[in-house]
């Protein structure tokens, strides 16, 4: 059973990690749209993905959160992804499945995942 | 939405777009009453009653996105057609209290889902708001109040990743053990 003990045990290790992190900032957020319209079209298990995967790989960079309505609820779930100093890119139609390659591609290696942004799906 | 805690995870959002500083999630199921009642307390700017007799209609909402709002109306269908009930007390500049009741054991209520993920997600968006989750099953109950857990962790944040997952497993255990394996 987990005790109160063992977080206790928790804050101080996670005390000294938070010292290295500071010295990195969240510089790239991803966003995913969590209003009605996201949730009834299944963007809880997204956003748990992308958590998921960015704690997997330990990318201390980035900041995974949520927001309302984008007002584009026929492509939901929807997810942008905003690097400073680019372009955002809105994701569309979004999947669990889908979330290992937009953190690969875009958030590790820069490249945003064309085939599943708005634009793709708007042709 | 296919499952309740989709439901409660939707209106939840709405404290805290009320800037509740504290929600209180309550799920209480009673199999000699032969139901489940699910109830979110907070204490956000509130409602005035006119607001609160339109909030049940699909085509009254606050954003400015759209003209719909399907948050609550849903919420409510769920609980009606399992048989049960649906209200909100709302006073301005107090809180809201949006309480469902739904039939346990009606086929048509649907599945409770997971909770956890529900309650992990609502904290590691809004780390600066409290919550607090009760579960009960007849006489056995427990709770999660993130003011508790906020004393022990001192500055460290609630959405620590190690910190959201010892959330995670610590509700798992408990609901397992207060409601069996469902």
């Amino acid at each position: 059973m987990k005790s109160l003990a063992e977080l206790q045990a928790i804050r101080d290790k996670a005390k000294q990690n938070m010292q290295i992190r500071e010295e990195s900032d969240a510089v790239k957020r991803v966003v995913v749209g969590m209003a009605t319209c996201g949730i009834a079209a299944g963007a809880r298990p997204v956003l748990n993905a992308f958590v998921d995967e960015v704690a997997k790989r330990h990318l201390t960079d980035v900041a995974v959160t949520q927001t309302g309505c984008i007002g584009i609820c026929q492509y939901e779930p929807v997810v942008e992804v905003m690097i400073s100093g680019q372009e955002k890119v809105t994701y569309v139609k979004m999947t669990p499945e889908k979330v290992a390659r937009v953190v690969n591609d875009h958030l590790v290696n820069g490249n945003p995942v064309v085939e599943y942004t708005i634009g793709a799906y708007q042709k | 939405m296919r499952e309740l805690s989709l439901n409660v995870l939707d209106i939840a959002q709405n404290s805290v777009s009320a800037n509740a500083s504290l929600i209180q999630i309550e799920v209480n199921e009673n199999t000699s009453d032969d139901t489940l009642t699910i109830i979110i307390t907070d204490n956000g700017k509130g409602m005035t009653h006119e607001q609160v007799e339109k909030v049940v209609n699909p085509f009254y909402t606050t954003r400015t996105t759209r003209r719909v709002g399907l948050g609550v109306p849903f919420f409510k269908m769920a609980a009606e057609m399992s048989g049960g009930s649906f209200s909100i007390k709302s006073e301005v500049g107090k809180g809201t209290i949006v309480t469902a009741i739904f039939g346990l054991s009606n086929v048509d209520r649907m599945p409770l889902g997971d909770m956890t993920s529900t309650i992990s997600l609502l904290i590691r968006c809004n780390c600066d708001r409290d919550f607090i989750y009760k579960r009960t099953k007849d006489d056995k109950q427990f709770i999660v109040d993130t003011r508790q857990l906020r004393t022990i962790l001192g500055d460290v944040p609630l959405n620590e990743p190690d910190v959201l997952k010892w959330i995670e497993d610590y509700i798992n255990e408990n609901t397992t053990a207060v409601c069996g394996n469902n």
